[in-house]
C-alpha cells in the first residue's frame, strides 16, 4: 500500500510539472492584464527547441535554456501584436498557436529531414528530477514576488488599475512586457519538460492541450500562485488515479468503461469550480489594452 | 476608425498567414512533368510517427523509386483538414488519391461522390463507392501472435496492453492480443489501458510513459503499445525500468534495441505499393482488399535488433500458431465481427 502511494505521488508530480510551469507563466501574464491563450503554442516550441538543443549539445541544462528562449521569442512576437499594436488578444493568441504548430515541422525538416518527431535523446542526456523541483519552486517564488515585493505590487496594479500605475509614473507597458516575456520563459520550460524530462524526443503536437489545462488550473486557482499550485496538483492526481483505475472491476457492475474513468478529472473540475471555490474573479483590466 | 481596426488586424493576419505557410511548406516537393501522379493524405500522426503513417510513407517512397511515379504527401493538422486536402488533390487531377487512416472515412465518402472521375484508396476503414478501394488488415491475427510472444516471454505472469484512442480498430488489436496471451498461458493476466478518447491520444508520449510505468509497477513485464506516436513513451518507460515493450504497425525494433521484444507488422507499405503498381497499369479496384497472415500483410518482426531478447523457442511456437491459424485449426476472435453480431 505504501509503495502504491509513493508511486502515485511520483506520478502526480511528474504529470503536474508541465502544467505548473505553464500555469505560472499564464499567471504572470494575466495578473499584469494580458490574456494568455498562447500557452499551448509556447509549450510546443519550448518542447521542440529543448529537444533540438539537447540533441546538439548533449546537455539538458542548455536544452532547458533553449526551450525557455524559444518561449520568450514567441512571447515577444505575441507582445508586439498585443501591446504596441493593440491587437485583439484572443485572436492574436490563436494565431500564435497556429504558428507554433507550424514551426517545429518546418525546422525539423531542415535539421533532420523529418517533419514529425526529432531523433530520440539518450537516457543520460535527459533530466531525472530537476524540472519537477523547478515546477514546485516557481509557485512559491511567485507567491513571494507578488505578495512581498514592489515589482509584485506593480504587476498587480498593471492588471487591476493600470491608470493608477501610469499616474504614479510607472510604465504599464514595461511591466506588461516583463510579465509577458517571463511567461514565455516559464511556458517554454514547461514544454521543455515534456521533451527532455517526461519523454525522450519532441513529437508532433506533443503538448496535447496541456496549455489549456494550465489555463483552467489558473482560473480554478483564482489567479493566485498557491491555489493554482493546488489546482495543478489536483488535475495531476486525478489523471494519475485515472490511469490506475482503468480496467477496474466494481462488484456487481463489472468493468467500468474507460470513457467514464477518463472523464473523472473533468467532472471533478466542474464540481469543484461550481461548488467549492466560490467566485473566481479575473484581474479587472484583463485583456484591455492601455 | 476603420483604419484603426484594420491596423490592429494586420499583425494577426500576418501571423495566420505565416502559420498556414509553414504548415503547408511541410509537404514533400515532387518533380514536375511525371506521367503518373499519386497524392497521399496522411493521418494526424504524420509521416514520422515511426508507426502507421511511416509505413504508408515507406510504400509511397518505394513506388516512387521502383515504379517511377511521382507522389505528393500531405499531412493534416487535425481531422478537419483531410477533406480540403483530398479535394485539392482531386481538383488537380491526380491519378490516384490515397487516404491513410479511419478518421478520413467520412471525408473520402464525401469527396469521392463529388469527383466520380477520380480514384480513391482508403486504408483502415471501408467506404462503399464505385471509385473507392478500401484496404483492410487482419490485425487481430497478428495481435494474437504478439500476445503469445508476450505471454511466453513474461517472467511475472502479467503482461500489458496500451491502446491509443479507444476505437473499434484498437479494440480489435486488444481482443486478438488477449486471446493470444491466454492461448499461450491461460494463467497470464493482461492489464489494459487506453491513452484517451480523442485524436490527441496518438500524439502523447508523456502520457504513454505514465501508463507504462503504472503497468510495470503493477507487475507487467511486457507491454504491447498500439498507440501510434504515443508508443515511444512506452519504449522510454521500458528502457528506464529495464522491461520489454512490443511495437506496432511499422517495425519498431530499432527504436530502442534491447527493449522492444518484437513489433506487430501491418504492411501498409506493401499494400500502398501494390495499389499504386496496379493503378499505374490501369487496374483500379473497388470494394475491400484484405491483407492478412496468408499474404504477409500482417506479421511479427524478427530482425537483428531483437535477436538477443526474443528466444528461438518462442519464435517457433508463434510460427506454429501462425500455421494453425492459417489451417483454420485456431480461431482468433475478431472484434469487428463480434461487434456486429451484438
Amino acid at each position: 500500500m505504501g509503495e502504491h502511494l509513493l508511486d502515485l505521488a511520483a506520478a502526480t508530480l511528474r504529470l503536474a510539472t508541465p502544467l505548473l510551469l505553464a500555469a505560472m507563466g499564464g499567471l504572470l501574464s494575466e495578473r499584469s492584464g494580458v490574456i494568455n491563450l498562447a500557452l499551448e503554442g509556447k509549450m510546443l516550441v519550448g518542447a521542440f527547441a529543448a529537444a533540438v538543443v539537447t540533441l546538439a549539445t548533449g546537455s539538458p541544462w542548455l536544452g532547458l535554456a533553449g526551450g525557455s528562449l524559444a518561449g520568450i521569442l514567441l512571447a515577444a512576437l505575441y507582445g508586439v501584436a498585443v501591446l504596441p499594436l493593440k491587437a485583439n488578444q484572443i485572436v492574436a493568441a490563436t494565431g500564435i498557436n497556429m504558428l507554433a504548430a507550424g514551426i517545429p515541422p518546418f525546422v525539423a525538416k531542415i535539421l533532420y529531414d523529418v517533419t514529425g518527431s526529432t531523433p530520440s535523446i539518450e537516457l543520460a542526456h535527459r533530466f531525472v528530477v530537476f524540472p519537477m523541483g523547478l515546477a514546485l519552486v516557481a509557485p512559491v517564488a511567485l507567491w513571494w514576488v507578488l505578495g512581498k515585493t514592489r515589482a509584485g505590487l506593480r504587476l498587480n496594479f498593471a492588471g487591476e488599475h493600470p491608470e493608477a500605475l501610469a499616474a504614479a509614473g510607472v510604465s504599464v507597458a514595461r511591466v506588461r512586457w516583463t510579465a509577458l516575456l517571463a511567461a514565455g520563459a516559464l511556458a517554454g520550460s514547461g514544454g521543455a519538460s515534456l521533451s527532455i524530462f517526461l519523454s525522450s524526443a519532441y513529437s508532433r503536437n506533443m503538448s496535447s492541450g496541456r496549455g489549456f489545462m494550465a489555463l483552467a488550473a489558473l482560473i480554478l486557482g483564482k489567479w493566485r500562485p498557491l491555489p493554482t499550485l493546488f489546482a495543478c496538483l489536483f488535475f495531476a492526481v486525478a489523471d494519475a488515479v485515472q490511469i490506475r483505475l482503468q480496467g477496474l472491476e466494481i462488484a456487481g457492475l463489472g468493468k467500468v468503461p474507460v470513457q467514464f474513468i477518463q472523464i473523472l478529472p473533468y467532472v471533478l473540475t466542474i464540481i469543484v469550480l461550481a461548488g467549492f471555490v466560490g467566485k473566481s474573479r479575473a484581474p479587472k483590466a484583463l485583456g484591455e489594452p492601455l | 476608425m476603420l483604419c484603426r481596426h484594420l491596423s490592429r488586424l494586420v499583425p494577426i493576419l500576418v501571423l495566420v498567414v505565416l502559420g498556414a505557410g509553414l504548415v503547408g511548406a511541410v509537404a514533400t516537393p515532387s518533380a514536375l512533368a511525371a506521367p503518373f501522379r499519386v497524392g497521399i493524405v496522411l493521418d494526424k500522426g504524420g509521416k514520422d510517427d515511426k508507426s502507421f503513417n511511416a509505413a504508408a510513407f515507406k510504400g509511397a517512397q518505394e513506388a516512387e523509386k521502383k515504379l517511377g511515379v511521382t507522389t505528393k504527401i500531405l499531412e493534416g493538422r487535425d481531422d478537419n483538414s483531410a477533406e480540403p486536402m483530398l479535394r485539392s488533390l482531386a481538383d488537380k487531377k491526380f491519378d490516384l488519391i490515397i487516404a491513410i487512416g479511419f478518421s478520413q472515412a467520412d471525408a473520402v465518402k464525401k469527396v469521392a461522390a463529388q469527383y466520380p472521375g477520380s480514384h480513391f484508396v482508403l486504408a483502415d476503414a471501408e467506404v462503399k463507392a464505385p471509385n473507392v478501394e478500401s484496404l483492410m488488415f487482419e490485425e487481430h491475427q497478428a495481435a494474437f501472435l504478439v500476445g503469445m510472444i508476450a505471454a511466453l516471454s513474461s517472467k511475472t505472469g502479467k503482461v500489458g496492453f496500451i491502446g491509443g484512442m479507444d476505437i473499434p480498430l484498437i479494440r480489435r488489436f486488444q481482443m486478438g492480443y488477449e486471446a493470444g496471451v491466454k492461448h499461450a498461458n491461460a494463467k497470464t493476466q493482461v492489464i489494459v489501458n487506453y491513452v484517451g478518447v480523442t485524436g490527441e491520444a496518438w500524439n502523447n508520449p508523456p502520457k504513454g510513459k505514465e501508463l507504462a510505468l503504472a503497468q510495470y509497477a503493477g507487475g507487467a513485464d511486457v507491454i504491447f503499445a498500439a498507440a501510434g506516436a504515443t508508443g515511444s513513451g512506452v519504449f522510454d518507460a521500458a528502457e528506464e525500468k529495464k522491461k520489454l515493450a512490443i511495437g506496432c504497425d511499422s517495425n519498431q525494433n530499432w527504436v530502442k534495441p534491447g527493449f522492444v521484444l518484437t513489433s506487430l507488422l501491418k504492411r501498409l507499405d506493401l499494400a500502398v505499393f501494390k495499389t499504386i503498381a496496379d493503378a499505374k497499369q490501369g487496374i483500379y479496384k473497388t470494394g475491400t482488399t484484405r491483407y492478412g497472415l496468408s499474404d504477409q500483410g500482417v506479421d511479427f518482426a524478427v530482425d537483428e535488433f531483437n535477436a538477443k531478447i526474443l528466444s528461438k523457442d518462442v519464435i517457433a511456437k508463434a510460427n506454429a500458431a501462425k500455421a494453425a491459424i492459417l489451417a483454420g485449426k485456431v480461431q482468433v476472435p475478431d472484434y469487428y465481427k463480434l461487434a456486429h453480431t451484438k
